[in-house]
């Protein structure tokens, strides 16, 4: 019987694409599972908008992608016909949604990165990329502002608040070294001015934490050893689930169309 | 020669108007023109091709959009008009023409602020009430009913109101 998943030519521009976009598709999924179930309505519609905005970023890095690989693949195949081993994204997004405070401090740590990031990014020698990146970097500001003030209304807030939202950080710390690495071929797209260096924003994503966290009466890890393996898809044991019902419906009636 | 040119330039009007008329299917005050999502209209023989720009990365309007646009240029006579999406340069709430905010801001939302931060914490931004016209306001949630609103209240008149947010 042929394989259902789909084989990606992972070329170094391709597996750039589709890592940027696992991270957003991902994220986008599990901040969807809040849709209905946040602690208040407010929360509700800005954990679901934010999803949004993330699925719209990934929507665009498949098209991307599926474009470079130049194969006829599409957003839609790249997203539903992978497997958990042919994902590519950072390990921290995968990350169960745990209590509010551990879905903030995760959402924190990824937009006080993907604000630098994508915002360094608007000026990639790849146009498309460059586009990309100067929509998602509007979106990924105002996300680091919702998160940022939740950080501090959680840190600075009761002793239960303060206690939850220090244990988030002290669990999901050991995720966020794995944004700031980078493999051969994406090193030489950055040599060609295609990617950015992911290490080079690391001072300022570190400021940027310590920043907030001091308003919120929060303290940073010292300890520097960190998890890794999301990127070249070898990922921990959450993914499966959340991909089994991200793609059931594909699955389950292969070829579905609305 | 002169009287191609007139012809064309009539048609790419007619073209531009129709896909003009089209409007913003979660604000319908707006048309897209207003919002400055309708980007250009291009004419080559009879054939039109119009370019729109998202406003969010995931704004689910836009798939209904750009079929109203197809639809209202079928009926203007363009046959299989086509309908292209744009990413750069990124849309901006600069592009909402005054039209708009006028039409906005009668409808009970607020225009979006030009020059207000987006790093800002804690909303310290000066958003008058739609209603009542009073500057004592303040935010209640960063995200509204749609995307591109977030949720205020009037301090003065104690009505809720939607604030199209600058982007």
């Amino acid at each position: 019987m042929p394989s259902a998943n789909i084989q990606v030519s992972e070329t170094p521009l391709v597996l750039y694409a589709l890592r940027r976009a696992d991270d957003a598709l991902i994220l986008g999924h599990r901040l969807s599972e809040w849709c209905g179930h946040a602690p208040m309505l407010e929360e509700d519609m800005a954990l679901s908008n934010i999803a949004l905005d993330l699925i719209g970023q990934a929507r665009e890095l498949y098209t991307y992608a599926a474009k470079a690989e130049a194969k006829g693949s599409d957003e839609d195949k790249l997203a539903y016909l992978r497997d958990v081993r042919q994902y590519r994204n950072l390990l921290l997004v995968e990350q169960p949604n745990g209590d509010f405070a551990q879905t903030l401090v995760r959402q924190f740590f990824y937009s006080a990165f993907a604000d630098l990031y994508w915002r360094a990014m608007m000026t990639s020698r790849d146009t498309t990329l460059a586009a990309i990146a100067a929509k998602s970097e509007k979106e990924s500001a105002y996300h680091l502002r919702h998160a940022s003030e939740w950080i501090i209304r959680l840190g600075d807030g009761t002793d239960e608040s303060h206690r939850r939202a220090q244990a988030a950080i002290d669990h999901l710390w050991t995720f966020t070294g794995e944004m700031f690495g980078v493999d051969e071929g994406e090193r030489a797209l950055i040599h060609a001015g295609i990617a950015v260096d992911p290490a080079s924003l690391r001072g300022r994503w570190l400021t940027t934490l310590s920043d907030i966290a001091r308003e919120a009466t929060l303290e940073l890890p010292q300890n520097d050893w960190m998890q890794q393996g999301g990127r070249v898809g070898r990922h921990s044991e959450h993914l499966g689930h959340l991909l089994s019902e991200l793609q059931s419906m594909q699955r389950t009636f292969p070829g579905l169309t609305w | 020669m002169v009287t191609v040119l007139e012809r064309d330039s009539e048609l790419r009007r007619r073209a531009w108007d129709a896909a003009a008329s089209v409007v913003d299917p979660e604000i319908p005050v707006l048309t897209i023109a207003d919002l400055g999502v309708l980007r250009q209209v291009a004419l080559d023989g009879d054939h039109v091709e119009v370019a729109i720009t998202p406003t969010y990365s995931g704004c689910p309007a836009m798939n209904m959009i750009a079929l109203e646009i197809e639809l209202a240029l079928e009926r203007a006579g363009f046959r299989r008009p086509k309908v292209r999406t744009v990413l750069s340069p990124a849309w901006t709430t600069d592009w909402m023409s005054e039209e708009g905010r006028r039409k906005l801001r009668a409808y009970g939302i607020a225009p979006p602020l030009a020059l207000s931060s987006r790093r800002a914490l804690f909303g310290e931004q000066a958003v008058a009430c739609p209603q009542c016209g009073s500057d004592k306001t303040e935010l209640l949630s960063e995200f509204g009913s749609t995307s591109c609103k977030a949720l205020w209240r009037c301090k003065a008149c104690r009505e809720p109101f939607d604030y199209f947010k600058c982007h």
